[in-house]
């Protein structure tokens, strides 16, 4: 059977590239793309522990299912904001979009 | 003390109020209405004249008035253990001054109205002289000195805007200041004195003092460590201190010749027949007081001095009298030199002597002063008349007696009747009311220096003698020049009588002037005593006191001197002026005397000296120790100073504040504004940068947590 460690490296390897896709890319789909890596960098994670660690319980695939639902819903408002942001300038550009500039 | 009845006090207390009441309306409502203002003044006057005459005539009739006086008390101010007391006293003495003063007002009022017809300020004198009549009559009817002061007072003040009535005229209100300011200094020593009494007794009321011996008694015997005089003898001097300034004795008598600055009709009432009378008034009323001291501690000195000052007065004013040329001038000289008659009288016991002359010199001074009067109403209508035709030229004194002359033809009336005054006034025998009084005065001065050898009287007598001669001589001099030979000047020539209002009064006064003294013949007189009954005036004026003085027995000795002096000096007058009269231009025979003319006609130079020691001092030190030291250098200085301090603590306080105040204000401000412009930049508003801070942050915790430990743990 596969270690739990590899599972574990499996979930760093995406969440390091989630991170980076936020930080990097400039596309706001993108950034929310990424997103959602580091999410599902979690729920491996997350169902791994559970398979490996507390089998008989089932905490873990009830976080997964939450993780899951918020995910969604993230995806939805997140995807409708830039929409939104795009009607009004045009562009999902985040290097463009600094309303909040002091 | 018994009283009379109710109805009669009550009379007496409500003369005063008409012409207060009169005063009131005139001032008040009618000052617009000159007809009515006469009307409501005259009709006033007449009111208080029909109920002084009411209770001079009941009076009269009362048996021993003096212990059974007509009078009425209410408590009025509840002070200590004796509450003060108004009330109305009328005793022989009161009730003479009763019939006297409203029926002379009376005279005087309706002489006004012609007299002050077309003064634009009518109905202001008419309130005035009202207020004056109200305040003499309650200083007449007063039982108690507190109330005879409260009249003083006032009447003080209506002669002193009486006298500046023409206030425009710079001697006008010159003199009223004057007459103000110098009666002032009586009047502060007789509220010392009434103080004084009352600190004494505890009572002000004068039957209570004055007919009551044990309390005389004890007054006489209380000394008063002042220069040895018992209480009675100083209470009395501070009270005639009130009565030297009030009837213009020496050294308070620069006053009342100033005082003629005033309307005649003024003159005549207030500053001859009345007020000035009030001072004699209050020194015969206060006469036992005065004779309570004799007996005490320090003697005689009170009588000495009151004594003394009348008759020096009587003579230095007669001197002076003697050179003046404004016809009121002299008379107001007369006046002084007759009110020093009556205090000398006083002064030597005589006092009922003394109030005879008051009554009767009423009559004939007031009736003198409305000749006058008359006479420079005359002249002064002559003026203009005349400057009619010739235009005006340099300014006329129409006070001026060398300005008149020959008036006898053109104003009969006032001729007749002025002689009759003046006759009065120099005491010609037999025939008129100064006669009498002054007769009374001379004889008893005579008797107590021949009959019993005493110093005082003798003194007194021959200064009285030898004023008696003087005021012969100017009123001989006074008739001479207004009345006879030709006009000097236009004014005079073209005089004319004046109207029915001002001849009626003189004729009325007349009368009183000439029959007068009829009441006051001395017993035993020869046919004439038997005639008229014997001397009515000293038994009811005598009663006033304690003890009766005793009228003194006819003697010939004293009434032929009296008699040859009065002559004398008139005789003097007619060689001098009358018997040719002077012409227009000639100057004063009397000036032939060189230096003592000066001497006289500059009033002995003591209004002078008084500008030079009193008012002059008195300005300087107004001018240049209090307006220029005190005013700007000590309180304008203290002013500068304590504003220039606050000023300066202001400055600092001012730099406190911009500086401290202001710094840290600002500084916080300034520092938080900087902060946020610094740190503004940190704000970026892209969503990276605040994603990458959040990564670094997390990270930075993980080596904190993980990494640090593990540091730390080799």
């Amino acid at each position: 059977m596969v270690p739990l460690t590899w599972y574990l490296l499996v979930a760093t390897a995406l969440f390091c590239i989630g991170v980076y896709g936020v930080l990097a890319r400039r596309n706001a789909i993108a950034i929310l793309m990424a997103i959602e890596l580091m999410l599902n960098a979690v729920n491996l994670s997350l169902v791994a522990f559970w398979r490996y660690l507390h089998p008989t319980a089932t905490t873990g695939q009830a976080f997964a299912l939450f993780v899951l639902v918020v995910a969604a819903s993230e995806a939805a408002a997140g995807l409708s904001l830039i929409i939104s942001i795009y009607r009004n300038r045009e562009t999902v550009d985040v290097e463009n979009i600094d309303l909040l500039k002091g | 003390m018994e009283t009379q009845g109710t109805i009669l006090p009550l009379l007496a207390a409500l003369i005063p109020w008409p012409p207060f009441i009169a005063f009131g309306l005139i001032a008040l409502f009618a000052n617009r209405w000159k007809r009515l203002s006469h009307t409501l003044a005259i009709l006033s006057v007449a009111i208080s004249f029909v109920l002084s005459q009411i209770v001079f005539w009941n009076a009269i009739r009362v048996e021993h008035l003096g212990e059974h006086p007509i009078a009425l008390r209410i408590p009025w101010l509840p002070v200590g253990p004796r509450p003060l007391e108004f009330g109305v006293l009328v005793d022989p003495l009161g009730a003479v001054m009763l019939f006297m003063v409203p029926l002379v007002s009376l005279m005087i009022f309706i002489y006004s109205v012609g007299y002050m017809a077309g003064d634009p300020d009518y109905s202001r004198f008419f309130a005035l002289l009202s207020l004056f009549e109200a305040a003499m009559l309650l200083l007449v009817v007063a039982d108690n000195l507190l109330m005879l002061f409260i009249g003083w007072e006032v009447m003080g003040f209506c002669s002193y805007a009486l006298i500046g009535f023409w206030y425009r005229k710079p001697s006008a209100y010159r003199a009223a200041v004057k007459a103000f300011m110098t009666t002032r200094v009586g009047d502060v020593l007789m509220l010392l004195g009434i103080a004084y009494l009352y600190a004494q007794t505890g009572t002000l009321n004068f039957h209570d003092i004055l007919r009551n011996p044990e309390t005389l008694r004890a007054l006489a015997e209380t000394p008063s460590y002042v220069a040895g005089l018992s209480v009675a003898a100083l209470a009395s001097l501070l009270l005639f201190a009130g009565t030297v300034g009030k009837s213009a004795q020496f050294p308070l008598h620069v006053w009342l010749p100033d005082a003629m600055e005033g309307p005649t009709p003024v003159s005549a009432m207030i500053h001859a027949a009345t007020m000035v009378s009030a001072g004699v008034y209050t020194t015969i009323r206060m006469f036992p007081l005065l004779q309570a001291g004799q007996h005490g501690l320090g003697g005689a000195t009170a009588f000495w001095v009151v004594a003394l000052i009348g008759a020096f007065t009587a003579f230095m004013a007669a001197t002076m009298g003697v050179a003046q040329n404004d016809i009121k001038r002299v008379l107001a000289y007369s006046t002084i030199s007759q009110l020093g008659y009556m205090l000398a009288a006083v002064g030597i016991g005589a006092y009922v002597a003394a109030a005879f002359h008051l009554i009767t010199h009423a009559f004939f001074k007031a009736l003198l002063f409305l000749g006058s009067g008359s006479v420079i109403h005359a002249v002064e209508h002559g003026h203009h008349h005349a400057g009619h035709r010739h235009g005006h030229g340099e300014p006329f004194d129409p006070n001026d007696m060398f300005n008149m002359g020959g008036l006898a033809r053109r104003m009969p009336v006032t001729f007749w009747t002025f002689v009759a005054g003046g006759l009065a006034l120099a005491g010609f025998p037999l025939i008129t009311a100064g006669f009498w009084s002054k007769d009374e005065i001379l004889g008893e001065a005579f008797h107590g220096a021949f009959d019993k050898g005493e110093l005082l009287p003798l003194l007194v007598f021959l200064l009285l003698a030898a004023a008696a001669v003087l005021t012969g001589f100017y009123t001989m001099r006074q008739i001479a020049l207004t009345f006879l030979g030709e006009p000097r000047t236009e004014a005079a020539a073209h005089a004319k009588e004046s109207p029915a209002s001002m001849i009626l009064p003189l004729v009325f006064l007349a009368f009183f002037a000439i029959f007068g003294g009829y009441v006051g013949v001395p017993d035993g007189f020869p046919l004439l005593s038997a005639l008229v009954g014997g001397n009515w005036f000293h038994a009811f004026v005598g009663g006033t006191l304690l003890e009766h003085p005793e009228a003194l027995p006819f003697s010939p000795a004293p009434v032929f001197v009296s008699s040859l002096i009065a002559l004398s000096g008139l005789a003097l007058g007619w060689l001098v002026y009358a018997r040719r009269p002077l012409a227009a231009g000639e100057p004063d025979p009397l000036a032939r005397l060189g230096p003592v003319y000066d001497f006289l006609r500059n009033r002995w130079y003591i209004d002078d000296l008084y500008h030079r020691v009193f008012v002059r001092p008195t300005l300087w030190l107004a001018e240049r120790a209090v307006a220029f030291f005190m005013d700007r250098v000590l309180i304008d200085g203290l002013l500068h100073g304590v504003a220039d301090g606050v000023w300066s603590m202001g400055s600092a306080l001012r730099l406190f504040d911009r500086v401290v105040v202001n710094g840290i204000g600002d500084g916080i401000g300034e520092a938080v504004k900087a902060a946020g412009r610094e740190l503004r930049t940190l704000q970026t508003g892209l969503v990276q940068n605040y994603l990458l801070v959040v990564v670094l942050g997390i990270l930075g915790f993980i080596v904190l947590y993980t990494v640090a430990p593990m540091v730390r743990g080799f």
